[in-house]
């Protein structure tokens, strides 16, 4: 490892640009011409349009231009789409309602998008909104997904009845009920995941540009993915033909999977840019961003574990209603399914397992992936039932994990994920080393002693990253492939252009894909630029989402570097008059082993642009492009420790460690990792103690504000201890599995499981807030 | 419409905008500033503070009329040239940042901090005065480290500096 090599702690390079101001956001962004756009939303969960009249706010001060469903629809302009396809398990395609980007005969939720205003500023915007008239007709709203499939509950869809998206299965149901019915012990639990709104700190945004002259669009978008924004805009929602839409997604200020996902905003401003003649800006107001941003979670779930005599686990059964809100987000259905139920065996030996999963419409923002996506679900049910389960059985946590862990690998699950190596009594090893396992109980008494209650919980989470290889996804009903594309551009003086398929939306790919070059040729980081999300600039790439990023971009990235060093070494073997096969690159230097006749690495690039003296019959230049499918998942694990202290007075409880063992396989940047397991754990954490989205029975969304859902500050939380373990990852060439939200995946069950210890109940609702943390106390001693 | 006359990172600028028109948009819109940021719509993550005549303070909740007057500093004019300032670059080393969105807020909330507390920081102070500003990538483990750690410095640096001049 050199100092600024793969597994080096090396400072970022682009955090330079974030802390002077220079940041390069959406919102940034200024075209001559530019006008301002605001939506009016449906102020109702459900109800038809009756009306909308646009005459008073056509005439409103600075407005350009006040647009509607009905002229989208007549320009043609398509409906959104899921982009994955499930079947039930009685053959039929799952029933996906028309959604179009501007509401045209209903709307569905409280926030879908009806009319845009165009106007000089975003004031005049605003207020022309106001002047909009909408008459609807109110309809019966239903927000609960278990309700939302009662006979009887208001239909949100024609095509769809008792809003059932579809009913879908996993697992052999014959082998798990036997089990059941067999078993020494069965623990059953009700499990509930609360539903989240991602929040990332900066709001959607999108700058549609229409260029009459070239008759070509430009979407500056918040996406953690601009190649596939533009494909899906083009190939499904008719605004513009690939080739004359260009999609840039410029500094993008945090993403966590709500920004993956192509919204009506984007579609409409392009549209509108063209309709109006001007191009339009649209920028979320946060409360904008709490009703149409894609929401996360939101699982009611009834689960049975089984146990033999010896605390084996035998069977594990599952069955889970998905509440996916008003429409099918892009790719909502894989959530629940694929990334869900396939994660349900955790890290254990289980020799049956059967899930269930309906998914349902409500009159709700959608719901889709959630950093996690699936996997904290499928981690929360597990380990909040093997914990009770422990207590049941009577035997330690810890211990009855570790006899049910999977200790051989490559291990085939019984629901699909064939786990390719792992040691998962490592980390909890050291998860145990590092929080004093052995000495909680003298803290718990202390604790009783200040009139404290203390507890302690863990949560052994395994999750499947590096999505994903193509062919098994597209067998499975995904629309897209899943591998990544990298381009290497070594320049004639040797510096190198790094244009990668990944998008940076804070995981430091700046960095890190530098180091990754640097590891190769010896070249500084700083003469090592990485390019991303501009359509016009990068090949086809796929995003940045489910961790995949170091997995599967880095992977194009090594394949890029492979093509581009051996190329070198011919150049240089011709060079130096050496057998190809003795040329080693060391240190920036172009060496012939053994000897010391060498090339500085710039002389090998001159050499490939002059091209007076290459090999016979080699095209000049030194710029490779590679695209890596994966030949599997990677499978990040570790196990996590919370322990709290809960005041029984106002029922405020208090983190007063955290542990975070992980197995990310290899590292390229330590303090990078670092710091995506404390940001991860951060989100866990709020979904335990702190967040909810909540409607009420209107379908109005009660928390659509900071002032309303609590977000995690400095001060709910404490520093974390993490640490690593590292069993590589056979599957890619660097031995990565991923990093980017084993923290939120593993950490909500170890704080509830560290809450129910200190209070000796059986289950408490996420989030444990004061008030139902005190509730709980008042009602165990009433 | 109402002018507005402020001193912005040393520079004295003046401007016509709407009664309405917050500080930040006066900053970000007729200035080009755009690293003082908006993340909501209540005051509540701090995305958008700055220095109004030596204290922080967010700018959506004021006027950029009732700035007029005001001398204003925001992450742009917080460098000294191209010597980062010790806050900035606390934040570089202990990777105190990730998506960058909050960071200007964060820096500018932190510099204030250290200035009020020349006896020093510990972790419970930064968290508790943290309060206003919010992250959602870091966790704060990091921001809390480098705000500890620049606030060591500055006591050294004006230790030193103490001495010099002694």
């Amino acid at each position: 490892m050199g100092i600024e090599g793969v597994g080096a702690r090396v400072a970022r390079k682009e955090d330079k640009r974030f802390i002077t101001g220079g940041g390069r956001y959406v919102d940034d962004m200024v075209v001559p011409g530019m006008k301002h756009a605001v939506f009016v939303r449906s102020p109702h969960a459900h109800a038809q349009i009756k009306k909308i009249d646009v005459k008073k706010a056509q005439g409103m001060p600075g407005v350009v231009g006040v647009l509607t469903g009905k002229e989208l629809k007549a320009d043609g302009i398509g409906n959104l789409i899921c982009g994955w396809m499930i079947h039930s398990k009685d053959g039929t395609p799952m029933k996906m309602g028309a959604w179009s980007p501007l509401a045209v005969d209903k709307v569905r939720y409280v926030g879908d998008a009806v009319v845009i205003v165009v106007a000089d500023t975003k004031g005049q915007a605003r207020d022309a909104a106001e002047a909009v008239e909408i008459t609807y007709k109110e309809l019966k709203a239903v927000v609960d997904a278990t309700k939302a499939i009662q006979p009887g509950a208001p239909q949100i869809h024609a095509e769809s009845d008792n809003n059932l998206i579809f009913d879908w299965e996993i697992g052999d149901a014959k082998a798990t009920d036997a089990a059941i019915k067999s078993a020494a012990h069965v623990t059953r639990m009700k499990i509930v995941n609360n539903r989240l709104v991602p929040n990332a700190m900066e709001p959607r945004a999108a700058l549609g540009h229409y260029d009459k002259a070239e008759d070509h669009y430009t979407c500056w978008t918040t996406s953690q993915n601009p190649h596939v924004s533009r494909l899906v805009m083009s190939a499904f929602y008719n605004v513009a033909p690939e080739n004359k839409l260009r999609v840039i997604a410029p500094d993008v200020g945090g993403g966590f999977g709500s920004k993956i996902y192509i919204y009506p905003e984007e579609i409409v401003c392009l549209w509108a840019s063209k309709k109006t003649g001007v191009p339009v800006k649209w920028v979320a107001d946060r409360t904008e961003s709490f009703l149409a941003d894609a929401h996360g979670r939101d699982h009611v779930s009834m689960v049975e574990m089984a146990f033999d005599k010896d605390n084996r686990i035998t069977g594990l059964k599952v069955d889970t209603i998905a509440n996916l809100g008003a429409y099918m987000s892009l790719f909502s259905s894989c959530v629940p399914t694929y990334l869900y139920a396939t994660l349900l065996s955790g890290q254990y030996n289980i020799p049956a397992i059967h899930a269930n999963v309906r998914t349902v419409y409500t009159n709700t923002a959608p719901v889709d992936a959630y950093r996690g996506a699936g996997r904290p679900e499928a981690t929360y049910l597990l380990e909040r039932t093997m914990e009770t389960a422990a207590r049941e059985l009577g035997v330690s946590p810890a211990e009855l994990r570790r006899k049910n862990f999977i200790t051989s690998f490559p291990h085939q699950t019984p629901v699909i994920m064939n786990y390719d190596a792992g040691d998962y009594n490592a980390s909890l090893d050291a998860a145990m080393k590092a929080a004093d396992y052995a000495g909680f109980a003298n803290r718990k008494a202390d604790a009783a002693k200040r009139g404290k209650l203390r507890g302690i919980g863990m949560s052994c989470y395994i999750e499947a990253c590096g999505i994903a290889p193509s062919a098994a996804v597209g067998s499975l009903g995904a629309g897209v492939g899943l591998w990544e594309s990298a381009e290497v551009r070594v320049n004639a003086v040797g510096t190198i252009e790094v244009l990668t398929g990944s998008h940076s939306h804070g995981q430091g790919h700046e960095t890190t894909f530098a180091q990754v070059v640097n590891q190769r040729f010896g070249v500084p980081i700083d003469s090592v630029s990485i390019v991303h999300g501009d359509t016009d600039k990068v090949q086809m790439g796929m995003g940045t989402y489910g961790s995949r990023s170091g997995a599967v971009g880095l992977s194009a990235l090594v394949k890029a570097l492979d093509k581009v060093e051996a190329k070198a070494k011919k150049i240089a073997a011709h060079l130096l008059e050496a057998d190809e096969g003795d040329i080693v690159i060391e240190n920036g230097e172009v060496k012939v082993a053994g000897t010391d006749k060498n090339l500085p690495w710039f002389q090998v690039a001159l050499a490939a642009y002059t091209a007076h003296n290459l090999p016979a019959g080699m095209e000049p230049g030194l710029k490779e492009t590679a695209f890596y499918d994966p030949s599997n998942f990677t499978f990040p694990a570790g196990c996590y420790i919370c322990e709290v202290e809960i005041d029984p007075e106002t029922g405020t409880t208090e983190i007063v460690q955290f542990v975070a063992a992980d197995d990310f396989g290899n590292i390229i940047n330590p303090m990078i990792v670092e710091g995506q397991v404390h940001g991860g754990i951060a989100q866990g954490v709020g979904q335990a103690l702190l967040e909810g989205a909540h409607y009420d029975g209107n379908g109005q969304l009660l928390t659509a504000s900071y002032m309303d859902y609590t977000m995690p500050r400095a001060d709910d939380l404490p520093s974390f201890k993490v640490s690593t373990s590292n069993t590589p990852c056979p599957g890619n060439p660097l031995g990565i599995k991923g990093c980017g939200e084993a923290g939120a995946i593993g950490s909500p069950p170890a704080v509830i499981n560290a809450i129910t210890d200190a209070l000796g109940v059986g289950d408490i609702a996420m989030p444990a807030s004061p008030s139902t943390v005190w509730s709980a106390i008042r009602a165990k001693k009433h | 419409m109402s002018d507005v006359s402020l001193t912005v990172n040393g520079k004295r600028v003046s401007g016509s905008a709407e009664d309405r028109t917050l500080l930040v948009h006066f900053l970000r819109e007729h200035l080009g500033l755009t690293g003082t940021h908006v993340g909501c719509d209540t005051s509540q993550c701090g995305a958008c503070v700055v220095h109004v005549d030596g204290r922080a303070v967010k700018s959506c909740t004021m006027l950029a009329v009732q700035a007029s007057g005001s001398t204003i500093v925001t992450i742009e004019g917080l460098a000294d040239g191209a010597e980062l300032h010790p806050v900035q670059a606390a934040f570089k080393e202990h990777h105190g940042l990730q998506c960058g969105f909050c960071t200007p807020g964060m820096i500018m909330t932190a510099t204030d901090m250290i200035a009020r507390h020349p006896e020093g920081l510990d972790e419970a102070t930064v968290r508790a005065e943290l309060e206003g500003n919010i992250c959602r990538c870091t966790g704060y483990h990091n921001i809390v480290k480098a705000i500890l750690a620049a606030s060591q410095a500055m006591a050294k640096g004006s230790k030193g500096k103490a001495k010099q001049a002694a």
